[in-house]
């Protein structure tokens, strides 16, 4: 699988969305992306990529593509 | 007068996210404006946000003997209209925001007046009768449509935040945050202990997970701020433990047993950086809070709730009712003070009711005792869980559902932030996690969906709860 593959995995499985809903989003701008959402996305983030985000990424992390955007800063390519 | 704003005039009561404030002295301005746009002992819906224009509706409401039910603004529709259809309010307090929404959904009200961002509706109803003792009604677990409501009177409210003022030692120099929903009991009381103060709080809608809440946080320099067991485990997440928040001065923890591996870690925290924890157990049926852990114990005492709040007293009793006096023993958890509810209130004339209770409530939670006297949470007679702070009860979300699904066998069961529903037909799942998920308003993760091809019950068509976990 690639990266964006995983990433976007991470997202569907997180809010219980289809992978076209991804692009785009931002932190509440679904139910269920609210802060349990997010701290679930951010497990499923951590783990896929075998990373540990700082707080200040964590908190910063409010749409699907600042979150690429984030995740450079540990790496990950897309 | 439920609050003596006058006392602290200059003083900023409240400031929000935007940056706006509102001193006491406005405060009491605001109420005065409120007590000649409705009639004495009227029933208002107050749909509450973290602003200031949700506190200012509060606040007169209760300093102008008017009865506030306090709603969550994103409450459901189905459930909304249930309650509206029950208890006909004269009144609606909304944010303008959400207004033009509202009035499109019940054309035959209207607005007369507004003030700070919300807007004050008329409904069509006739004044609902209340009992003078009536100060403010809260939802018991207003997530599974059940109307049931906690009836509060002046002196519950009164009494429950100068204790809780006694207890954290709050003073007019605190500046809580809030992280709680103002319409949840336990956020209600920060705000109500802190006014009764002239302390300053600080408002906001955005959540833990979110820049901007962090921002204000430092920027306003936030004192405190209380958390559900969920908040402590999203702050651990956010290696809270490592971030510079000189300002912090203490924390509170409530909403549910905090596991006592994490009560452990922020006890120690706290000690290590100078700043106070306190564990504490209440529940909406005493107004707010019941017990809280002094936080020079907490390391010590780690997994207790601690003992009663100044003025309230606990006991412990058995199957038969008798006291249990010997350390160590489990029974159920009887609490008296003057903080306990009149009652319940489940249709219209109920809210013409006294007080039920007579100061003393049966709390439905099993506890023992140290030999110290600090007291323990052990389980629940009811059935009924905690989710990210909420009661769910676990009979009503059941009968919620085959309401909906009929023709489908379902159970449901679990453990606090965690549901386990059980289902007869596979084909139902996805629907059945999207429809609890909503009507509870509850995020879906909470919820696991189980198929089972028959639901397990006694002789009696009991079923047997024991039998679905295996």
């Amino acid at each position: 699988m690639t990266n964006i593959e995983k990433y976007i995995q991470s997202f569907t499985a997180a809010f219980d969305i289809e992978a076209e809903q991804c692009e785009g989003l931002e932190y509440q701008g679904i139910e269920t992306w609210d802060s349990v959402g997010h701290m679930g996305l951010i497990a499923e983030l951590e783990d896929v990529f075998d990373i540990m985000m700082d707080t200040d990424d964590i908190i910063d992390f409010s749409s699907f593509e600042k979150g690429k955007e984030i995740l450079g800063k540990y790496d990950v390519e897309f | 007068m439920m609050w003596s704003f006058n006392n602290h005039k200059e003083k900023v009561a409240a400031i929000q996210e935007n940056g706006q404030s509102i001193t006491y002295g406005q405060l009491e301005e605001v109420s005065h404006e409120i007590s000649m746009q409705i009639p004495h002992r009227s029933l208002i819906f107050s749909l509450c946000e973290n602003s200031i224009g949700s506190l200012v509706g509060y606040t007169s409401f209760l300093n102008n003997q008017m009865v506030p039910l306090l709603l969550d603004s994103g409450l459901d529709q189905e459930l909304l209209d249930n309650l509206i259809e029950v208890y006909q309010p004269g009144y609606f307090w909304i944010a303008n925001q959400k207004k033009a929404a509202f009035l499109q959904q019940y054309p035959q009200c209207l607005q007369t007046w507004e003030a700070y961002d919300y807007a004050l509706i008329k409904t069509p109803y006739d004044v609902t009768p209340l009992h003078e003792d009536l100060a403010l009604l809260l939802t018991t677990s207003g997530s599974t449509g059940s109307p049931k409501l906690v009836r509060q009177s002046y002196k519950n409210i009164e009494s429950n935040a100068k204790a809780i003022a006694e207890y954290l030692e709050i003073t007019d120099q605190e500046r809580p945050i809030t992280t709680l929903p103002m319409n949840y009991t336990y956020g209600l009381s920060i705000i109500n202990s802190h006014l009764c103060q002239g302390a300053t709080i600080l408002l906001t809608n955005k959540g833990l997970m979110q820049k901007e809440f962090w921002t204000f946080f430092k920027q306003e320099e936030a004192t405190s701020f209380g958390g559900v067991p969920y908040t402590f485990e999203m702050l651990k997440r956010l290696r809270f433990f490592r971030m510079a928040l000189p300002s912090l001065q203490s924390m509170t923890q409530a909403g549910g047993k905090l596991s006592p591996e994490l009560h452990k870690e922020f006890a120690q925290y706290a000690q290590d950086h100078q700043k106070r924890f306190y564990v504490m157990y209440g529940q909406t049926e005493a107004t707010a809070r019941m017990s809280y852990l002094p936080y020079k114990e907490s390391l010590k005492k780690y997994g207790s709730m601690g003992i009663a709040i100044p003025g309230g007293k606990f006991s412990l009793i058995d199957v038969d009712e008798k006291k249990i006096t010997e350390p160590e023993i489990t029974g159920e958890l009887v609490y008296q003070g003057p903080n306990v509810t009149l009652g319940y209130a489940e249709k219209r004339d109920d809210l013409l009711k006294g007080d039920e209770n007579q100061g003393t409530l049966i709390t439905g939670d099993m506890a023992k005792q140290d030999e110290d006297g600090y007291y323990y949470i052990v389980g629940r007679k009811k059935r009924f869980i905690k989710i990210f702070g909420n009661r769910v009860n676990l009979d009503e979300t059941e009968r919620m559902l085959k309401a909906a699904f009929e023709d489908m066998g379902c159970a449901c069961s679990g453990i606090d932030d965690k549901m386990s529903i059980y289902i007869t037909d596979e084909l139902h799942k996805e629907a059945v996690k999207k429809f609890v998920s909503k009507k509870t308003g509850i995020h879906f993760s909470a919820f696991t969906v189980n198929y089972i091809p028959e639901i397990p019950i006694n002789e009696a068509g009991k079923t047997l709860y024991i039998k679905l976990e295996e």
